[in-house]
C-alpha cells in the first residue's frame, strides 16, 4: 500500500476529529470561560471564591458516592464470581438478567423506589400485615445511598465479570494444589487477577454517584443535597451559569484527580502483583 | 463448570430481586384499576388506554424515536469511518490525543457533558442573536457526540481481528480502495457496526441527564416528559409506559444476544 492511500485512510478519521473539537473541546474551554467571567461577560474571580459557601454539599457527594461504591463492590464482587463460575447457558442469561435493569428508564426506576419506601409505600404496607413496622425509610441518607447503588449496581458487576470469565482457572487449581485454603486463594490469586475490572467498575459507579441529581431530590428530599443538584439548580432554576460552570469545573477537577489516584493505586498493586 | 451450590444460589435470587423488585412493582401497578402508585385494587388496562389517548406523551415518543434514529446512525457513519482512520494511524502523539479527546464523552460526568454543550449553544444563540436555540438540533449534536466514543469502542477490536491483508489482495486484483473497503473490510467489522448501532440507539433512547440541559420546550423527548411528570405526583399511566419499555428492551437485548451468538458460532466453526 501506498503512501498516499494510507493518507486517505487516515483522512476518514477527519470528519470525527473536526466533530469532537468542536463539540467535546470547545464546550470544555466554554465552562472555563463562563466559570470566570461574570454576566457581562467581564473577568471575575466571584464564582471562584463563592465556591466555598458549597464545601458540604460537595463533602456530602463525595462521601455518598465513596459508601455507594464501596456496597456496589460487596454486592458484585461475589455476584460476579458466582455467574462467572456457572455453565455457559447461565451465564448468559445472567448477563441479560443483570443488564435488563440498566436499561430502564432512571427516573422511573428511582420514582419507584420512592413509592417502594414512602412510610404509607409498598414496603410498610407489606410490613404492616405481617405486624411490624412502619419504618420511616423515605428521605433519610441511607435512601438516597440505596437509590445510587440500584441504579449503578450493574456498572459494577459487568466489568467484574467480564475480567472473572477471562481469569484462567488453572492458577485458581493450582493455588488449592499448592495447600491455600479457599480464603488466600482469592485474596492471593483471584482478587489481583480481577483488579483491572473491579478499578474499571469503581470508576463506573463512581462518576455517576458522585455527580448525580434527582436522585437525592427524589428519594432524600430535598434535606441532601448533592453537587449535582446545585449544578441543576443553577443552570434551570437561577439561570446563573457562570457560577454553575464555576461548580461543574470543580467536579471535573474532582473526579480526575480521584481517577488519578486510583489508577495510580491500581499500577502500584499491579507491579507488585501477579504478573499478567 | 460446577453446578451452583445452594448459597450461590440464594445470594442470586436476593441480589436479583432487589434488582427487579421496582420494576416488577411498576408493571403489576399499571394494571391497577385506582388511581393509585402503591396500593393494588383490581386489574385493568385503563392506564394503557389512558396513555395512548395522552398527545403529549405520544409526541414525546415519536421525538425520541426519531431522534435516537438519526443520531445513532450518523454517530454509527462518523464512528466507524473514524475507526477505520483512526486504526491507520501509527502510534504517536497524535493517535494518543485523538483516542483521548474520543474518550472524554464517556469519562466525563453527563452532568458536566450536558452543562459544557448547553453553554456552547446558548454561547452560539446569544452570538447570532437566535432566541431559544435550544431544540432538535442541539440535541442531536449532544446525542450524536457521546455516541461516537461507544461506536469507536465497538468498532476498533474488530478491525484489529481483520487480517489487513485482504484489503491488499482486493487491490490488486483490481478493487478501488472504496470498493474494497465495502466489499472485504466492511462485511468483517460489520458485527462491532451493528453492536455500536443498537448501543448508541438504546443510549440515545435512555438518555436523560445530558438531554436535559441542551433541551428547550419545544422539542421534548420521553425522558424529560418523564421527569416534568414525576415531578408532580405520578399517575399509573407511566407505570404503564414504563412496562411497555421493559418489554421493547427486554425483545432488543435478546435479539442483539441471539445476534452475537450467531456471529460466535460462525466464527467458531470456521476456525475449527
Amino acid at each position: 500500500m501506498n503512501k498516499k492511500q494510507a493518507f486517505k485512510q487516515k483522512l476518514c478519521a477527519s470528519p470525527h476529529i473536526v466533530w469532537s473539537a468542536i463539540f467535546v473541546v470547545v464546550p470544555l474551554i466554554m465552562v472555563l470561560y463562563y466559570a470566570i467571567t461574570d454576566r457581562t461577560g467581564a473577568f471575575t474571580t466571584d464564582n471562584i471564591t463563592r465556591l466555598s459557601d458549597y464545601v458540604t454539599p460537595f463533602l456530602r457527594s463525595l462521601w455518598f458516592g465513596i459508601v455507594a461504591t464501596i456496597i456496589c463492590l460487596i454486592i458484585a464482587y461475589p455476584l460476579a464470581y458466582i455467574i462467572a463460575h456457572s455453565k455457559a447457558k447461565v451465564q448468559s442469561t445472567m448477563v441479560i438478567l443483570v443488564m435488563i435493569p440498566m436499561w430502564m428508564n432512571f427516573l422511573l426506576r428511582t420514582y419507584a423506589w420512592m413509592t417502594l419506601l414512602e412510610d404509607s409505600g409498598v414496603i410498610n404496607t407489606i410490613l404492616g400485615k405481617i405486624g411490624i413496622g412502619p419504618f420511616h425509610m423515605i428521605n433519610t441518607s441511607g435512601a438516597v445511598i440505596l437509590g445510587m447503588v440500584y441504579n449503578f449496581l450493574p456498572y459494577m458487576i459487568l466489568p467484574i465479570y467480564t475480567v472473572m470469565t477471562k481469569m484462567d482457572k488453572n492458577l485458581v487449581e493450582a493455588a488449592h494444589d499448592l495447600g491455600a485454603n479457599k480464603f488466600r486463594v482469592i485474596k492471593d490469586v483471584v482478587f489481583p487477577l480481577t483488579r483491572s475490572g473491579v478499578i474499571s467498575g469503581i470508576t463506573m459507579v463512581f462518576v455517576p454517584s458522585v455527580s448525580t441529581f434527582y436522585i437525592s431530590q427524589k428519594l432524600g428530599g430535598g434535606s441532601f443535597a448533592l453537587i449535582g443538584d446545585i449544578i441543576e439548580m443553577q443552570f434551570q432554576v437561577s439561570n446563573n451559569f457562570n457560577f454553575g460552570a464555576a461548580l461543574s469545573l470543580v467536579l471535573m477537577i474532582l473526579i480526575l484527580i480521584c481517577m488519578a489516584v486510583m489508577n495510580r493505586f491500581g499500577d502500584a498493586e499491579k507491579a507488585g502483583g501477579v504478573g499478567v | 463448570m460446577t453446578k451452583m451450590k445452594l448459597p450461590s444460589k440464594l445470594y442470586v435470587a436476593i441480589v436479583l430481586l432487589f434488582l427487579y423488585l421496582p420494576i416488577f412493582m411498576l408493571i403489576v401497578l399499571s394494571f391497577n384499576s385506582a388511581n393509585s402508585t402503591s396500593v393494588m385494587q383490581g386489574f385493568s388496562i385503563k392506564w394503557y388506554i389512558e396513555l395512548f389517548r395522552d398527545e403529549a406523551t405520544l409526541t414525546a415518543l415519536y421525538n425520541t424515536l426519531l431522534l435516537a434514529v438519526t443520531s445513532s446512525i450518523t454517530a454509527t457513519a462518523i464512528g466507524t469511518l473514524a475507526s477505520v482512520g483512526i486504526f491507520k494511524m501509527k502510534k504517536g502523539v497524535v493517535k494518543s490525543s485523538i483516542m483521548s479527546v474520543t474518550n472524554i464523552p464517556m469519562m466525563n460526568p453527563e452532568i458536566v457533558t450536558g452543562v459544557s454543550m448547553m453553554l456552547l449553544f446558548v454561547f452560539i444563540g446569544s452570538f447570532l442573536g437566535i432566541n431559544g436555540v435550544l431544540g432538535f438540533w442541539t440535541l442531536f449534536i449532544a446525542h450524536v457526540t457521546f455516541c461516537i466514543p461507544y461506536v469507536i469502542l465497538n468498532v476498533m477490536p474488530k478491525l484489529r481481528q481483520t487480517d489487513a491483508h485482504l484489503a491488499e489482495a482486493a487491490q490488486d486484483l483490481g478493487c478501488t480502495p472504496a470498493k474494497a473497503f465495502i466489499k472485504v473490510v466492511l462485511p468483517s467489522i460489520l458485527p462491532g457496526v451493528i453492536a455500536g448501532l443498537i448501543m448508541s440507539f438504546t443510549l440515545s433512547l435512555d438518555d436523560f441527564i445530558i438531554s436535559y440541559f441542551v433541551s428547550g420546550p419545544k422539542f421534548q423527548t420521553l425522558p424529560i416528559r418523564i421527569f416534568s411528570m414525576t415531578k408532580k405526583r405520578v399517575t399509573p399511566d407511566m407505570y404503564a409506559l414504563s412496562a411497555i419499555m421493559f418489554v421493547v428492551i427486554l425483545v432488543l437485548l435478546i435479539l442483539v444476544n441471539v445476534f452475537q451468538k450467531n456471529d460466535e458460532d460462525k466464527k467458531g466453526g470456521a476456525r475449527r
